[in-house]
């Protein structure tokens, strides 16, 4: 079943602020592999890609409404981008303020586009997400 | 800690060393836990099948936090890292026994500046599995 056309340009709440802890840090290094000891100890930055994290908590909300009609069995990774202002530190509390830019069809398969603000509860900008989602086979077909 | 490639020392066209990785189920199983996707078309290989998928397919987030290692090893700076971007061209497939081997190459493209943008390449094989694009900012 297609997309529904009707979300873009939608925003959606942003999720109950994240705390990062050095911990939660090193166990997504640990994960990705990656020994830096930049991700180790009390005063550990990120890796660029931990905001990964933060999508699986600001992004149910908008992709699990039913009225998007979005199967997540369906759906592949299209594209991600991440823009850094500055790293996420240790002690961060995080929020990601969402919103559906683009809904677009290409051949079979449908394309959602999404952005989120990432900030600190303080307001500070610590970047941007924009990640494309595909959705497999679902576009209208013709005729 | 600074960065470790000055921008003094770095031209356009500069070829980094390419570099392997390796992705087996574990850690696949590893990455869903830490990020949070648990979507099982990365553990399950029955439910891949089902929707269609040749066999359990790795996060692409796992291939672009692992490009994001290679730019970063490159910087010396994790914090010098002001973008990055990444398109998942083909799936990684993770074969239960096997796993899979990835390599990463990369290019400045552009320097403007103490900012250099990276052009960078996943494949598998001859497949290309992500085409991705980082911007740091040198010392």
């Amino acid at each position: 079943m297609p997309l529904n056309k009707d979300f873009e340009g939608r925003e959606f709440p942003p999720n109950d602020p994240y705390t990062v802890t050095a911990e939660s840090i090193r166990e997504f290094a640990d994960a990705i592999g990656d020994p830096n000891p930049a991700y180790r100890g009390e005063n550990a930055i990120a890796p660029p890609t931990y905001q990964t994290k933060l999508n699986f908590l600001y992004g149910p909300a908008m992709l699990a409404d039913p009225d998007l009609g979005l199967n997540y069995a369906m759906v592949v990774h299209g594209d991600q981008e991440y823009t850094y202002v500055r790293p996420i530190r240790a002690g961060d509390a995080l929020v990601g303020k969402p919103r559906i830019a683009q809904i677009f069809a290409k051949g079979r398969n449908e394309f959602l586009v999404t952005e989120a603000s990432i900030e600190t509860t303080d307001g500070e900008k610590i970047g941007v997400a924009r990640s494309t989602i595909v959705s497999r086979g679902t576009a209208p077909q013709e005729g | 800690m600074t960065a470790k490639v000055r921008s003094a020392d770095v031209a356009e066209g500069e070829e980094l060393k390419a570099w392997q990785y390796r992705v087996t189920r574990e850690d696949l199983v590893a990455y869903a836990n830490a990020s949070g996707d648990q979507n099982p078309i990365h553990q399950n290989e029955d439910f891949a099948k089902q929707v269609g998928l040749p066999d359990v397919i790795s996060h692409g987030m796992l291939t672009m936090a692992r490009i994001g290692q290679y730019v970063t090893d490159w910087a010396g700076d994790p914090a010098s890292v002001r973008r990055l971007k990444t398109r998942f061209t083909q799936m990684v497939v993770v074969p239960k026994d096997t796993g899979n081997t990835v390599t990463v190459t990369g290019k400045v493209t552009k320097k403007d500046g103490n900012r250099v943008t990276l052009e960078l390449a996943a494949s598998v094989g001859d497949t290309n599995v992500g085409a991705a694009e980082a911007e740091v900012e040198l010392a």
